[in-house]
């Protein structure tokens, strides 16, 4: 049987304090994430801009999410997720993702209330930086990941490859999915811990460093192994959490696309005309538009269930929403790259940078095909 | 203000069905009862159905009058006139005009249709050639009308000609009420690929108007044209269909009978991207009601009736293909039967996918749609024209 209850209504309209914040986002971004910044990031060693990031923690965003008892401001996702429309229309080279989102919520679900209270402030503060290790050395995301736990008196070592860790390389700490003898546990390591070797993949989206990780005899203390909650429930959690920033990281940068391309479509003359003039121009950039409007909604949409916590609808909406603003992402930056012509196919113009976080994301914590499984099953379709 | 106004429609709701109890009225006694009550279009000034307040009232009192069991399909039953007729004659009608049509309109005594498209002026509506020629203080009308809904139950059509063709082409039209039981109007069943006829050609020949029954000045037809088709559902509230109806329903019904959990798995994923879909654009139009209440509309309120088109095309012509070989087939064969009234709605898939073709075409076609957004949303220039400032009687016509 489908699912035929009405959806939870939530309203779109942003509050007074919500436009403020998309405003001040917006002014720190175009100072301090111009596209030479974000080239200049992307093309050297320090995989973030920590230039940036640091302003985003001074003005509280690291800690917007996270409980006012352990540092944060004890916003809602519906705050955040305007953060991350921002970046995602300037590419911002921040671990927003897998420390604010990825790793702080599996923390949050599985994390004892010590703790929590150990690793969250430093998280707000953007000082711990979290990335989320749960992926096997291929990527796939399975119930038996390739890290294996075994106990060794109050410690636990670790050995396994976890593959594909957003941010991997440069976080402070990796929560790390492992199998030990009771099934599927996080524990949250180091990220110098003796025995952790952590590479760099040659990334299609430079502005998004993975890495792989390979843990050798790697000792974790028990305390160190989130106690709190189900690891599952948290990694399923986090996930959610993951997927609908990411659709809404989508929006933004399918409305970035769209608004630049229609610039450009506009200044552009050919055969005495602005480019944007002929329908073959013209009606390519209005279908960008409805869609660009219906990706919106669909982010906005899982950001404000998420945001109420109504898990059942939440179920829905996330994969909606990543299925949806994936493949109009795509869609979008490759007609952008189209109507701009052969400038859109250089490394000089910007339009490459967007494809590529197009199709990386696309493909980051599932691809459209496995949201839409999952939107199958909650509709019971 | 907004106190006083809801106070206002208050006591005339409580006054209306004090005196005439919805559930128990006839329905034609009752919306004249409504009408004068002020409650028929609230908009509109006293004594002209309506109390000269805010229009956003008009959801309140219908839904109202619903919930009292009374009913409102008279917006339906003559949706031209109700929708589209009343707020033009109110904005350039004569006060004779406005005392002799509305009332009868809006109690459904008296039917109205609208006659603006013809064969050669679909998209192009201002390149329209039925003429009217003044003869003292009567226009004699030639010319054929076409896509004329509800044309051959109405007493009343809201007709734009051509009155002079020495004009570029805006400039030459004037804008009639005209009488469809009037000498030379031959209304003809237009059948369409679902074998039904919704919808009418309209032949004149030699057609009398009175001069007292023209809209506005002569030569300024376009312009009352574009009021028409600005109050085109203004007046209807309608809101936000509940997730998983329309197309989308009948894709999912076929799946669930035909197929199940069993089915293909190309075919189940193709379900769930157009279910997405429609979704997505579901919440867009809440987006943009919730937008427009809040008097911050924004682009999203500009893209539903394109994207709702195409995907409803989509959606029809999967929901086919999932059938099968029920999909070579059509349940009750072709009716060639003429409505009483515009639905796309409560029809067979077999029927939807044959009548959504008409979606992109019908109240703007997707191509007119996407210059629309180009040019006014997206700020892209227009094409060059070659019909501006010449004649319209020297714009090359097919």
């Amino acid at each position: 049987m489908t699912v035929t209850t009405a959806p939870p209504v939530v309203a779109f309209a942003l509050t007074e304090e919500q436009k403020l914040l998309v405003d001040m986002v917006r002014d720190v971004l175009k100072d301090r994430a111009t596209s030479e910044r974000v080239r200049e990031v992307m093309l050297g060693d320090d995989g973030f801009d920590e230039v940036l990031w640091t302003e985003l923690a001074n003005l509280g965003l690291t800690g917007l999410t996270v409980p006012e008892q352990y540092g944060g401001a004890g916003s809602t996702f519906t705050e955040l997720s305007l953060v991350f429309e921002e970046l995602g229309r300037r590419l911002a080279p921040v671990p927003l993702l897998s420390s604010v989102v990825l790793g702080a919520e599996a923390v949050l679900a599985a994390g004892s209330d010590e703790q929590k209270a150990a690793i969250l402030p430093g998280v707000a503060a953007g000082t711990t930086r979290l990335a989320l290790a749960h992926l096997d050395p291929a990527g796939r995301l399975t119930a038996d990941p390739d890290v294996r736990a075994v106990r060794d008196g109050d410690a636990w070592v670790l050995d396994g490859t976890a593959g594909f860790v957003v941010d991997g390389r440069t976080a402070t700490h990796l929560v790390t999915a492992a199998v030990g003898p009771d099934g599927l546990e996080l524990f949250v390591v180091a990220g110098d811990a003796a025995g952790i070797e952590r590479t760099d993949l040659e990334v299609l989206d430079l502005t998004r460093p993975m890495a792989g990780v390979v843990y050798s005899g790697v000792r974790v203390a028990d305390a160190d192994r989130l106690s709190g909650g189900d690891a599952v429930a948290a990694l399923h959690r986090a996930l959610e959490a993951g997927v609908v920033a990411i659709a809404c990281e989508q929006a933004g940068g399918t409305q970035e696309t769209l608004k630049t391309t229609t610039a450009y479509a506009r200044d552009r003359v050919q055969f005495g005309r602005s480019i944007g003039s002929f329908q073959a121009i013209k009606h390519r950039l209005a279908e960008m538009l409805v869609a660009s409007e219906s990706s919106r909604s669909a982010a906005y949409h899982a950001a404000r269930i998420l945001a109420a916590d109504e898990r059942e609808e939440l179920a829905i909406a996330a994969p909606l929403a990543k299925s949806y603003c994936s493949e109009i992402y795509e869609q979008a930056t490759g007609h952008g790259i189209q109507i701009f012509g052969g400038i859109g196919f250089t490394w000089e113009h910007d339009a490459h940078l967007y494809f590529k976080r197009a199709k990386s994301t696309k493909l980051l914590l599932g691809d459209p095909k496995h949201h839409r499984a999952l939107l199958g099953e909650a509709l019971g379709l | 203000m907004a106190t006083d106004e809801r106070k206002l429609v208050d006591g005339q709701i409580e006054a209306l069905f004090a005196s005439h109890p919805p559930a128990d009225t006839p329905e034609r006694e009752f919306w004249g009862a409504q009408f004068d009550h002020g409650l028929a279009w609230v908009q509109h000034a006293e004594g002209f159905g309506g109390l000269g307040v805010s229009p956003r009232w008009q959801g309140e009192v219908d839904r109202r009058i619903n919930e009292a069991g009374g009913s409102t399909r008279n917006r339906y039953l003559n949706v031209l006139g109700i929708g589209m007729g009343a707020g033009t004659i109110m904005a350039h009608g004569t006060d004779e005009h406005q005392k002799r049509f509305l009332r009868p309109m809006f109690a459904c005594e008296e039917i109205w249709c609208q006659l603006f498209s013809e064969p050669g002026a679909g998209s192009d509506l201002a390149a329209l050639a039925t003429s009217a020629k003044q003869e003292g203080d009567t226009w004699i009308v030639n010319g054929q009308k076409v896509w004329t809904t509800l044309g051959h139950l109405a007493k009343w059509g809201l007709l734009v000609t051509r009155t002079d063709p020495d004009l570029p082409k805006h400039a030459g039209l004037t804008y009639f009420i005209v009488d469809m039981e009037a000498d030379g109007v031959d209304v003809r069943p237009l059948y369409q690929i679902t074998g039904e006829a919704e919808f009418n050609e309209v032949y004149f020949t030699d057609t009398p108007i009175p001069d007292d029954l023209r809209v506005g000045e002569v030569g300024q037809g376009w312009a009352v044209a574009m009021t028409t088709l600005m109050n085109e559902r203004v007046a209807i509230g309608g809101g936000v269909s509940p997730r998983g109806s329309g197309s989308i329903s009948l894709a999912v019904g076929a799946w669930e009978k035909l197929h199940g959990q069993d089915g293909d798995p190309v075919q189940r994923d193709q379900l769930l991207s157009y279910w997405a879909e429609a979704e997505a654009m579901r919440l867009t139009t809440l987006r943009a009601k919730e937008a427009a209440k809040q008097g911050t509309p924004g682009p999203e309120g500009s893209t539903a009736k394109l994207h709702w088109a195409d995907l409803n095309k989509a959606i029809t012509s999967f929901t086919m293909d999932l059938m099968g070989p029920e999909g070579m087939t059509y349940p009750g064969g072709y009716e060639f039967t003429r409505p009483d009234q515009t639905s796309n709605r409560g029809t067979s898939a077999h029927k939807a996918f044959l009548r959504s073709r008409a979606n992109s075409i019908e109240g703007g076609t997707s191509e007119i749609m996407k210059n629309i957004l180009g040019e006014r949303v997206l700020g892209l220039p227009g094409e060059p024209r070659v019909d501006k400032n010449i004649p319209w009687r020297e714009v090359p016509r097919s």
